[in-house]
C-alpha cells in the first residue's frame, strides 16, 4: 500500500513536471544557517563556524539529486531523454535512419502480411462457437482402397446414439435452381441435416434454424437462407419468415435467415458462400440398409470437454463391436474404419503447407533484413567510439550507455516496423488483389488489431535482440587508446568485426537457403505447367447447367435418358449455332477438368464380370457421365476399341469407355501384361443406371483431368444418352467472347425450356491456371522474398567490405608506398569478399539441404537434393558477392598512398 | 582514528519515526540534531540524507509538511507525524525489539547451555 503509494505520488509529480527543487534549496539555506548559530555559540569564528556547518550538511549536489529523484520517477526520465538524445541522433544521420528504417518496414511489413494471411485462415479457420468441438467424420475401407465412403443411415443413428457426438450431420454443398420467379436463377445451395446447424453452433438472426431432432425422413420442406440471398432476391424483406419458395419446381418454406458475419463451412469459395440450406432427414420409405452409403459430408459436434483423441478412441470401440454385431456388413477385408479431423484441419489441409512455407520464408526475410540493420548499427559504433570514450570518461556507467544504444536502436526498428504496418494497411486492397481465390477464408484476411499488436512486438523483440550485441559491443572500449587515437575508429573494434563477418555470414546463409526453396518451387511448378494433360483446353469454355431435380419423379420432365435427351440435343444444335462456335459437347460435372467441387466426384464401387461380387467389398471407380463428342471437344486419344456414337441409345445395351490407367489397374492379366477390357461387362451401381451389365467398348490414354500431378487415376465414362445427369457442365470450342457468352447460351437454353438457368462460364485455360494457383502464388512469394534477401545480402557484404577497405586504408597504403602491384591489392580484398560468401555458402548449403527435406511435399517432379537447383543458386550468390565486394576493391586499388597516409 | 559507524539502512526512518513522536513537529535540523544527540554523538549523519528520507516519508504518507516559523523567526519546513507514521511506528518498533531480542538471545547462549 505504502508502496503504491508513494509509486502514484512520484507518477504524478512526473506527468506534471512537479519539482521540489525550491522547497529543498529553503530547507537547506534554513539548515546552514541553524547549524551556524549553533556553532557560533560553540564559540566557532565566523568563517570556520560556515565551514563546519556546510561539511556536517554534506554535498548539496547530491543531496538535491537524491532529492530530485525522490521527488519523480528517475528511470522514466532518464527513457524520456534517452528518446529525445535518440530522435536527434536519427534527425543527424538521415541516410542511415533512412535506410534501417526502410529495410526494417520491409522484413516487419512482409511478416506482418503473411501473418494476417495465417491469422484468418491457419488460426480462426472456423468462425463459430467453440470450433475445435467440430469435427469431420471420415469412413475408410482400406482394404478395398476405398476412401471417404460415406454413412449409411443406420450407422448416422449408431454415430448419434454413441454419446460421443452432441450432434451429427450430413451436409451436400451442391445447387439450386430458384423457380417460379421471372428469370430462374441459380445459387449455391446445401441440403443438410436438421441437426447442421446445431453443429455449427449458430443461431438465425430471423426467424429459427432446423429443429435438431426433426425426424423426418426425406426433406420436411424447410428451408433457410443467408443474409445475401435475403437482401437480394426478397428486398430485406422483414416478414419473411413463413413465406415459401420454389426450389426445382418444389415449394418450401422459408424458416430463417442467417445473420450477415454467417460463411458456411467449406473447401470451397463456392462451398463456403452458401447461400440457402434445404433440410433433409437422407431416408426414404423403403427400410434403411446398413450397407447402402451415403456419400455426403459428415461432421458432428464433439460432446464439450471430449478431445477428438479421446473421441476417436471410444468410435474405435464402436466400431469393433459393430463388426461383431453385423458380421456380414463389415466383412473383415474391408477393413471399415471411421476417422475423426478437427473440422478446421480439413479445410485447411492443403494450404496449411504452403502457408508456413511462406512465413517461414517471410521470417528468413526479416532475419535477414536485422541481421543487416544490425551491421549497419556496428558500423556506426566505429565511427561513435570518441563519443561513447568521451562519455565514459566523463564517468557515464556503461549499463547507461547500453541503455541510451538500446533505446536508439529500439526507435529505428519500432519506427521501421510501423512504417511497415502503415504502408500494409494503405495497400491492402491492392495486396489482396495477389491472394489467389482458393484459399480458405480469403474475405476474412483484415488488419486487425491482433496483427498491428504482432508487427509491434516483431519489431520490439527484433530491436531488442539485434540492438543488444552492437549496443553491448560499441559501449565496450578501451578509454585511453580510443582517446589517443582521436577516434579513428579503427581500434578496439576486432570484436566488433568478428561479429560483422558473423554477421554477413549469417545473411548469406539464410538467403542460400531461400533461393533454394524458391528455385525448387520454380522447378515444381514449371514441370507443372510443362505437364503433358492428355487432353486440350485451348479454346474451349465450360459452362454449368443444372436441370430441375424434384423430390417426387413423377413431376421430373427429365426422369430417363430419353427424356433428357431431347432437351440436350435441341440445346446443343441451338448453341452450335452461335457465332464462334465449332463444337460441343454435355457430361455431367464430375467430367469438368480439374475445375469440380469435391461433390461433384463421386466414387462408385466396380463389380466386374466374373471377378467380384456383388456382397463382397468391390473397388470403388471415378465415374462420369458424358456425350459423345466430349472426347473429341476435349481432345482426348482413343487408344482401343471404339467411343460412344450416336446410335447409343437408352433402349440399346449399356456401354462405357475406361482410361489407360483403370485398365492397368483392373485388368492386369494373369501374366501382369495387360489384358484388353474391351468387350469386359462390369456394373457399376448408381441413382440412374439400369440395373443390369454394362459392356466396355474402347480405351482412352490418360489424362490429368483430376489432378495435374497425378496422371494415372482410373477413370469409367458412361453415356449420357444412356444414364440421364442433373448437373451438367456444356462445353464449346472455338472462339467465342467470354464475356457474352454465358447470355447467349442461355438464351438458346431457356429457348428449349425457360425454367433452366445457366451460370459459371469459364474458359478451361482458367480453370487450369486457377487450378494451379496457390502453388503459382506460393512460388511468386518465396521468389519474391528470396530476391529481397539476395539484394540485403548483398548490401550487407558490399557494407562489410567497403568497412574492410576503409579499416585497412592506412595498411593498404602503406602497401602501395613499398611497391606492392594494384592487382595484388585487388585480389586481396576481392578475396576477403570471396571467403565471406564461400563460409556462407556452406553453412547455407546445409541449412537448405535440411529445410528442401522439409518442404519434399510441395515440390512436383522434382528431387528436394536437386544438384542443379543447388549449384546454380550458389553460383548466382557467389557472383553476387563478387560483384558487392568489386566496387569497394576497385577503391582500394585506386588508393593514393600520399593524401590517405597525409590524412591518418 | 576510527570512523564512525554510518547509520545502519532502514533504520534512519525510524530514528525520524520516533523523534517526531517525541517531539513533535519538528523541522529538518531538529531531527537531524535530535537523532546525533541521542546517539551520543557516535553516529555520523550526513544531515543532508535527510532531506530525501523525509520526502520518501511523505510519499509514504507517514510524516506531513507544512511550512512555518523556526524558533528565531525564520520560514522553516515542518515535519509531523500522521496517523498512519504512528501505526508504522508502532509496528515497527514492535518488529525492532523482536529482532533484537532474538539476537540478544543468541548472544546469552554458550556452550554448556546446549543440551
Amino acid at each position: 500500500m505504502r508502496f503504491l503509494r508513494r509509486f502514484f505520488i512520484r507518477l504524478s509529480n512526473f506527468t506534471a513536471g512537479r519539482r521540489a527543487d525550491q522547497r529543498l534549496q529553503e530547507e537547506m539555506a534554513e539548515h546552514l544557517a541553524l547549524q551556524t548559530e549553533e556553532n557560533l555559540r560553540a564559540g566557532m569564528p565566523p568563517a570556520e563556524a560556515r565551514r563546519q556547518a556546510a561539511l556536517k550538511l554534506g554535498a548539496a549536489q547530491a543531496i538535491r539529486e537524491h532529492h530530485n529523484a525522490e521527488q519523480g520517477l528517475p528511470l522514466a526520465e532518464n527513457l524520456l531523454l534517452d528518446i529525445r538524445y535518440a530522435f536527434r541522433m536519427l534527425l543527424r544521420a538521415p541516410g542511415f535512419s533512412l535506410i534501417v528504417i526502410a529495410t526494417m518496414a520491409l522484413g516487419v511489413g512482409a511478416t506482418t502480411a503473411i501473418y494476417s494471411v495465417i491469422d484468418a485462415t491457419l488460426l480462426h479457420p472456423l468462425p463459430y462457437p467453440n470450433p475445435s468441438e467440430i469435427v469431420h467424420i471420415e469412413a475408410n475401407l482400406p482394404g478395398v482402397g476405398a476412401h471417404d465412403v460415406g454413412f449409411s443411415i443406420p450407422e448416422l443413428k449408431d454415430l448419434q446414439n454413441s454419446g460421443i457426438f452432441q450432434y451429427v450431420s450430413f451436409c451436400f454443398h451442391g445447387s439450386e435452381n430458384v423457380t417460379g420467379s421471372a428469370q430462374p436463377t441459380h445459387i449455391d445451395g446445401a441440403t443438410v441435416s436438421p441437426s447442421y446447424f446445431a453443429v455449427l453452433g449458430v443461431d438465425a438472426a430471423l426467424g429459427r434454424t432446423f429443429d435438431p431432432h426433426d425426424a423426418s425422413l426425406g426433406s420436411n420442406g424447410e428451408v433457410i437462407i443467408s443474409d445475401g440471398l435475403w437482401k437480394r432476391a426478397f428486398g430485406a424483406d422483414p416478414h419473411i419468415v413463413g413465406k415459401s419458395l420454389r426450389l426445382d419446381n418444389d415449394l418450401f418454406q422459408i424458416v430463417g435467415v442467417m445473420p450477415a458475419s454467417f460463411r458456411d463451412q467449406g473447401q470451397t469459395s463456392r462451398e463456403r458462400g452458401t447461400e440457402l440450406w434445404a433440410s433433409d432427414g437422407f431416408s426414404d420409405r423403403t427400410p434403411p440398409m446398413r450397407g447402402t452409403r451415403l456419400q455426403y459430408d459428415t461432421i458432428a459436434r464433439l460432446q464439450p470437454g471430449l478431445s477428438p483423441q479421446a473421441a476417436q478412441g471410444r468410435l474405435d470401440a464402436l466400431i469393433a463391436s459393430l463388426k461383431k454385431q453385423y458380421p456380414a456388413d463389415y466383412p473383415p477385408q474391408a477393413a471399415w474404419s471411421i476417422h475423426l479431423t478437427p473440422l478446421a484441419e480439413t479445410l485447411v489441409g492443403n494450404v496449411r503447407q504452403s502457408l508456413l512455407l511462406l512465413f517461414g520464408a517471410v521470417g528468413l526475410v526479416l532475419l535477414i533484413s536485422c541481421v543487416n540493420v544490425a551491421n549497419l548499427l556496428l558500423a556506426r559504433a566505429s565511427a561513435r567510439g570518441r563519443e561513447m570514450a568521451v562519455r565514459q570518461a566523463l564517468g557515464a556507467a556503461r549499463m547507461r550507455l547500453v541503455r541510451q544504444l538500446l533505446t536508439e536502436s529500439l526507435l529505428l526498428f519500432v519506427l521501421g516496423g510501423i512504417t511497415g504496418f502503415a504502408v500494409l494497411f494503405c495497400a491492402r486492397k491492392f495486396l489482396l488483389q495477389f491472394v489467389p481465390e482458393s484459399l480458405p477464408r480469403l474475405n476474412d484476411i483484415s488488419i486487425s488489431w491482433g496483427v498491428l499488436a504482432f508487427a509491434i512486438v516483431v519489431s520490439v523483440a527484433a530491436g531488442a535482440i539485434f540492438g543488444l550485441a552492437p549496443a553491448w559491443l560499441t559501449s565496450r572500449l578501451d578509454l585511453t587508446t580510443t582517446l589517443r587515437q582521436e577516434g579513428r575508429g579503427s581500434n578496439g573494434s576486432r570484436k566488433r568485426s568478428r561479429l560483422r563477418h558473423v554477421l554477413v555470414i549469417g545473411e548469406l546463409a539464410l538467403s542460400l537457403v531461400l533461393m533454394v526453396a524458391a528455385g525448387l518451387l520454380l522447378r515444381s511448378f514449371w514441370d507443372l505447367f510443362k505437364v503433358q494433360l492428355g487432353f486440350n483446353p485451348t479454346r474451349v469454355m465450360a459452362i454449368e447447367t443444372t436441370l430441375p431435380n424434384p423430390n417426387d419423379p413423377k413431376t421430373d420432365i427429365y426422369h430417363t435418358a430419353t427424356q433428357e435427351s431431347v432437351f440436350l440435343r435441341e440445346a446443343l444444335r441451338r448453341i452450335r449455332t452461335l457465332p464462334g462456335v465449332e463444337e460441343t459437347a454435355v457430361s455431367d460435372r464430375a467430367a469438368l477438368p480439374l475445375g469440380h467441387g469435391q461433390n461433384d466426384l463421386r466414387q462408385r464401387p466396380l463389380i466386374r464380370e466374373g471377378q467380384d461380387v456383388q456382397s463382397s467389398q468391390p473397388p470403388l471407380i471415378d465415374t462420369s457421365i458424358v456425350s459423345p463428342e466430349y472426347f473429341h471437344v476435349l481432345g482426348m486419344t482413343l487408344l482401343r476399341g471404339r467411343l460412344f456414337a450416336d446410335q447409343d441409345l437408352e433402349a440399346t445395351p449399356s456401354i462405357a469407355v475406361i482410361n489407360q490407367a483403370a485398365a492397368r489397374m483392373y485388368w492386369p492379366g494373369k501374366d501382369g501384361k495387360g489384358e484388353d477390357p474391351v468387350g469386359k461387362r462390369v456394373s457399376v451401381r448408381s441413382r440412374t443406371a439400369k440395373p443390369g451389365w454394362t459392356t466396355i467398348v474402347g480405351v482412352i490414354a490418360d489424362a490429368r483431368t483430376e489432378s495435374l500431378a497425378d496422371a494415372g487415376i482410373p477413370q469409367m465414362y458412361f453415356d449420357i444418352y444412356q444414364r440421364p445427369a442433373k448437373f451438367l457442365a456444356l462445353y464449346l470450342r472455338g472462339q467465342v467472347d467470354p464475356a457474352t457468352i454465358s447470355a447467349q447460351v442461355r438464351t438458346q437454353v431457356q429457348a428449349v425450356d425457360p425454367e433452366i438457368p445457366v451460370f459459371h462460364a469459364e474458359t478451361l485455360d482458367d480453370v487450369l491456371s486457377s487450378s494451379l494457383s496457390v502453388r503459382r502464388f506460393s512460388m511468386e512469394m518465396v521468389a519474391l522474398f528470396a530476391g529481397t534477401a539476395l539484394l540485403l545480402a548483398g548490401l550487407g557484404i558490399y557494407g562489410t567490405i567497403s568497412f574492410l577497405v576503409h579499416e585497412q586504408s592506412r595498411e593498404i597504403a602503406i602497401r602501395l608506398a613499398l611497391g606492392a602491384q594494384r592487382s595484388n591489392i585487388l585480389r586481396m580484398v576481392l578475396r576477403q569478399g570471396l571467403t565471406l560468401a564461400a563460409v556462407g555458402a556452406g553453412v547455407g548449403l546445409v541449412a537448405a539441404f535440411i529445410v528442401s527435406h522439409l518442404m519434399a511435399g510441395l515440390l512436383y517432379g522434382v528431387s528436394p537434393y536437386d544438384l542443379s537447383t543447388f549449384a546454380g543458386v550458389t553460383a548466382v550468390l557467389t557472383a553476387v558477392a563478387i560483384a558487392a565486394s568489386y566496387v569497394p576493391a576497385l577503391r582500394a586499388m585506386r588508393l593514393d598512398p600520399i593524401t590517405t597516409l597525409h590524412a591518418e | 582514528m576510527k570512523e564512525k559507524p554510518d547509520v545502519l539502512q532502514g533504520t534512519l526512518a525510524l530514528m525520524v519515526l520516533k523523534t517526531l513522536d517525541v517531539l513533535g513537529p519538528q523541522h529538518g535540523w531538529g531531527i537531524a540534531r535530535r537523532i546525533e544527540q541521542i546517539s551520543g554523538d557516535l553516529l555520523a549523519v550526513n544531515q543532508g540524507t535527510l532531506y530525501p528520507l523525509l520526502l520518501k516519508l511523505e510519499h509514504e504518507g507517514s510524516v506531513a509538511s507544512e511550512w512555518g516559523a523556526s524558533e528565531n523567526n525564520r520560514r522553516a519546513r515542518f515535519y509531523r507525524l500522521t496517523v498512519t507514521g504512528r501505526k508504522q511506528l508502532q509496528t515497527e518498533t514492535r518488529d525492532w525489539n523482536q529482532t533484537a531480542a532474538i539476537i540478544a538471545r543468541f548472544f546469552e547462549v554458550k556452550a554448556e547451555d546446549l543440551p
